[in-house]
């Protein structure tokens, strides 16, 4: 008995370090619509900082000054970061801010390792509380005791916060209806500021109450982000008390779960979150989304296929692409059909979130399970490569099927970390199921058959479905099903009204888009002549969200241009230095404040804005307005 | 800073001073990958093992005569990453062979690659057994002791204690599960006698301590196995220390005492727990004694066990190239099965059955001295006294 009383203490105590740090990306969000990726690496710099003043300060006054001193340090890094870099971007497209916060991470990864080094640090235990407290012969570590009441503690205070000052009233409001509190003459600037702030503290306090018991290292903030994402969509979006119940039950249900499945750790707080979506799809404490009043259509340039003078353009460019082989080496022509093949991915993402609006965060699930198709296909069944081409995108399809039938019956984040959790899902089935999927050390020897063997064979081969996916989705997107699509992007109520089965028409969307990227999986499984669970992993959803929002997500095809100019880069990148991840990130911030809509969306208001200011009365300018929807 | 814009320089160097189209004759291009921004803790010291033996290497007349010239690559430790970056130093750089990798996946998917482009591979550090054996092919050789060997010395030493309630706490991915795997069936065949009483299996890099910790203790265990690492590794011993975990209790644990993984527990490193590692300060042999030497010398540093397989793969890669006096692929490995060479850990050789080189590894006890971990009572253990027979290889390894 006394070990469950004491599995379940424990429990709290993981519950208590997980609830600081969700709480902030909960307030986060709720108010500023900001999905923070970067909030794993204010926690990360919250936990270094703590480190070094911790080993400078001394005494038991020293310690506890130092982790608090660091959090409000780190506090004020938010506030600039908001300050410099967010502000510039809340009226950009939905989702473009993770594109910023994306970037600040990726930066922040390298710049710790030149800092602090490479090294796992240690820090010290906390004054009061090295040891242990003995209950009925088992041991709890006294810092756990803190931490249990700590939670609380926190809850109570933000409680308070939101409950009884002016301030929190003001955040309240914001988070039910930004725009009322904005048209109530609110300077919503500072609201987003300090609510920011007050974010990054706990993240940064969280990290810092971190280093008596764990090592500081640089990858600890992809080890938190995506579990804090989860217990705060599981709580419900804005909600502290959602917040605090989700990270108990994460917890607890890991602390007995471990029990009676020791693996199971690796998928849990994914299952639990599927399941709760499922029944609740606002999470358990969360309130529907109010209806959004701005319509896209408003932001959006009227979309219009493309001229034939633009038609030329492209069959120009694709031309240009395909005489590479005649003058590149090997290496360019694999760099070449990499490219390509995110091009499809990107461009399947794109189908979904642009025409959709559906943002997809576990995209990489499909893509990677037609790469198992054809794994599978062609070495179990032994089936030649033309066929396997052919069916593995099939695996992706069923895939998309039945996740997005679940999927579209939600909207907004939800349905983005619905998406994610079946992600996960199947890359901890491609993980743990040794026997059949090689598990981590995945399945070798998929190679392309002789006819497609030559690089420059194999490049043509990716360029050219490229190119034809990319018709493909755009002639839908034109087409009726298009229409009805962006009908239902638009605005869900009207939509139905005029008699659109809405839900049935995202779904297959959704099975478009998922089939669409599970070609570029097949394509990618041949390219590299294996598999492994990375093909689905979430930095791989990742970099598809990243290249649709750099082309520009308000764009008919901005993903092509997103998906070359971000492979390119970062294959470059990787090639020529250790440090690719800061250039990179600083890249990626640099064009969401120079390219607030994406680059392909920035050239287009570019070009419209000239086409605006050119003579009413020029005949080849004035047609293709005509023609525009 | 990069160990390439290094190398680039001194062949711009060369190429100003007129000697460019000599110099490109007289020079040998390796090519190695590693996960330099995802683990830079082990691959820091890897690099200046690697950059030493080159310096070396050059200082003493080249491979036959001409200059070695290493370049490097970041696989971000992405196995499509790697990809990409063998097929550039393949392809563009026209580099004799491969080496490096760190992952157990990525030297796989270097090993299919160089398989598949019939390249030779010198895996470096991957661990898997499956390097050598059910994935093995011909192309691909490897230095560092498998998982198999590891687990043998490991095994040698627990099997003599007296515990017979074993539970076991290791990564939930390949290298975790393979190395709970062998320990299990090595140790269960010389005591038939031990129970295996309770198994953990947090996610590599995200260990819940606490309940792990808690969950162990309730099997009540007389000996515990760790195979977790890294950041894992001092989140279990810290709360393994203050719930007492490990009082009274044997634990024998994979990689514990390399300086990578032992140095960052500092005051909190356990007591008399069995481990493979790197007591960089405890040997003395002349080999060693002159690598330690060279390598303090050079970076004002002491070596990590990554230093000597950065030294050791590279020193290896040089003295294949040097014998085969060719970069032919297929001489490349007539060259290296069956090769000898001195190594700081001693002589060692790459055995013609399966491509595994013999070097060793050290096992010992942990010890706590003046706030710092250290390695005690250790003893050299031979690579080649630790892999099963030749009978046992055949069958574990495809044919060529």
């Amino acid at each position: 008995m006394a070990f469950y009383v004491v599995q379940f203490l424990t429990g709290l105590a993981s519950a208590a370090s997980l609830f600081l740090v969700a709480s902030g990306l909960s307030i986060i969000f709720g108010v500023t619509r900001i999905v923070n990726f970067a909030h794993g690496a204010f926690y990360m710099i919250g936990a270094y900082v703590a480190f070094t003043l911790t080993e400078r300060l001394s005494g038991a006054f020293g310690f506890w000054g130092a982790i608090v001193i660091a959090a409000f340090a780190v506090a004020l890094i938010g506030v600039l970061v908001e300050m410099v870099l967010l502000r510039r971007i809340y009226h950009a497209p939905e989702l473009f801010q993770l594109l910023a916060t994306f970037g600040l991470t990726l930066m922040v990864e390298d710049l710790v390792v030149l800092i602090w080094g490479p090294d796992d640090l240690v820090g010290r235990r906390a004054p009061g509380f090295k040891g242990a407290i003995d209950f009925f012969g088992q041991n709890i570590p006294s810092y756990d005791l803190f931490l249990i009441v700590l939670g609380p503690v926190v809850l109570g205070i933000l409680w308070l916060l939101f409950q009884r000052t002016r301030w929190g009233v003001l955040v309240r409001a914001a988070t039910q209806d930004r725009d009322m509190v904005a048209a109530l003459g609110v300077n919503q600037k500072w609201l987003f500021t300090s609510v920011f702030a007050v974010g990054v503290f706990l993240a940064a306090l969280g990290g810092a109450l971190q280093i008596p018991r764990d090592a500081v290292h640089h990858a600890m903030d992809l080890r938190i982000i995506v579990e804090v994402f989860v217990v705060v969509v599981i709580g419900g979006l804005g909600s502290i008390i959602g917040a605090f119940v989700a990270a108990v039950l994460v917890s607890e249900l890991n602390a007995f779960g471990i029990l009676i499945f020791p693996k199971i750790s690796i998928i849990l707080v994914f299952l639990v979150m599927a399941a709760v979506l499922i029944v609740r799809p606002w999470g358990l404490f969360g309130r529907p989304e109010a209806p959004a009043r701005k319509t896209p259509g408003l932001t959006v340039n009227p979309w219009r296929p493309l001229t034939s003078n633009e038609r030329l353009a492209s069959l120009a460019a694709f031309v240009i692409a395909a005489t590479l082989p005649l003058f590149a080496g090997n290496y360019a022509l694999t760099v070449g059909s990499e490219i390509a093949i995110f091009v499809i991915f990107a461009v399947s993402l794109h189908f979904l979130m642009s025409v959709g609006g559906l943002a997809s965060f576990g995209h990489a699930a499909y893509f990677g399970l037609g790469a198992y198709g054809v794994a599978f296909l062609a070495k179990m069944a032994g089936l030649p490569m033309i066929v396997c081409l052919l069916l593995g995108p099939l695996l992706g399809c069923m895939g998309a099927a039945v996740f997005g039938f679940f999927a579209v019956q939600l909207s907004g984040v939800y349905f983005a970390m619905l998406t994610l959790a079946f992600a996960q899902i199947v890359w901890s089935i491609a993980f743990q199921w040794v026997s059949v999927t090689g598990g981590d050390n995945g399945i070798l020897g998929v190679w392309p058959s002789s006819w497609a063997a030559s690089p420059s064979h194999f490049y043509w081969l990716a360029l050219g479905v490229a190119a034809l996916v990319t018709i493909a989705l755009r002639a839908m997107v034109f087409s009726p099903f298009g229409y009805a699509l962006r009908a239902t992007r638009d605005s869900l109520l009207r939509s139905e009204a005029v008699g659109i089965n809405a839900k049935r028409i995202q779904w297959t969307a959704f099975v478009i888009a998922g089939t669409t990227a599970g070609i570029g999986g097949a394509l990618f499984a041949y390219l590299k002549g294996s598999v492994f669970p990375d093909n689905l992993g979430i930095s791989l959803s990742v970099d598809a969200l990243v290249m649709v929002l750099l082309g520009g997500v308000e764009t008919v095809s901005g993903a092509v241009i997103g998906a070359i100019v971000y492979k390119a880069l970062n294959i470059w990148l990787v090639s020529q230095t250790d440090l690719s991840k800061l250039v990179l990130g600083g890249f990626i911030v640099l064009i969401v404040v120079v390219f607030p809509k994406g680059i392909v969306g920035m050239l287009e208001m570019l070009a419209q804005r000239r086409r605006k200011t050119s003579p009413p009365g020029s005949p080849l300018l004035a047609k293709p307005i005509e023609s525009a929807e | 800073m990069r160990a390439k814009n290094y190398f680039v320089g001194a062949a711009f160097a060369l190429l100003a001073s007129g000697m460019a189209h000599s110099a490109l004759a007289q020079e040998i291009k390796i090519g190695e990958i590693n996960s330099y921004s995802l683990l830079p803790a082990f691959t820091e010291p890897y690099r200046k093992g690697w950059q030493l033996a080159v310096e070396e290497i050059n200082a003493a007349g080249g491979i036959n005569g001409k200059k070695l010239i290493v370049v490097s690559k970041d696989d971000g430790g992405k196995p499509a990453d790697a990809q990409t970056a063998a097929n550039e130093l393949v392809s563009s750089e026209g580099v004799a062979m491969l080496t490096g990798t760190f992952l157990s996946n990525i030297g796989l998917a270097v090993s299919d690659f160089a398989n598949q482009k019939k390249v030779f591979f010198l895996a470096a550090e991957p661990l898997t057994d499956a390097v050598t054996w059910s994935k093995g092919n011909k192309y691909t050789f490897r230095l560092r002791p498998s998982n198999y060997m590891q687990a043998a010395m490991l095994v040698e030493a627990a099997s003599k204690l007296p515990a017979k309630r074993w539970a076991t706490i290791a990564p939930n991915y390949e290298y975790g599960q393979s190395a709970v795997a062998v320990f299990k069936k090595l140790m269960s065949e010389k005591r038939p006698d031990i129970q295996w009483v309770d198994e953990q299996w947090p996610p590599q890099g995200k260990i819940d301590a606490g309940p792990v910790v808690q969950a162990v203790a309730a099997a009540n265990p007389e000996a515990i196995l760790n195979v977790t690492f890294g950041a894992d590794l001092v989140k279990l011993v810290r709360e393994g220390n203050t719930r007492g975990l490990f009082k009274g209790r044997e634990v024998v644990s994979f990689l514990t005492g390399e300086p990578e993984y032992l140095d960052p527990l500092k005051e909190e490193t356990p007591e008399g727990w069995i481990v493979t590692g790197y007591p960089w300060y405890s040997i003395k042999t002349p080999e060693h004694d002159a690598f330690l030497k060279a390598y303090q010398a050079k970076y004002n540093d002491y070596p990590r066990l990554g230093s000597i397989v950065g030294y050791q793969t590279i020193k290896s890669a040089a003295a294949i190239l040097a014998k085969a006096g060719s970069t032919d692929p297929e001489k490349l490995i007539a060259a290296a099965e069956g090769l000898s060479m001195p190594s700081p850990f001693g002589e060692i050789t790459f055995r013609k059955i399966d491509h595994q080189s013999t070097l060793g590894a050290y096992v010992g006890k942990t010890a706590l001295k003046d706030g710092k971990g250290v390695m005690v009572d250790s003893s050299y253990k031979k690579g080649a006294d630790y892999l099963p027979s030749d009978a046992e290889v055949e069958k574990l390894r495809p044919k060529d």
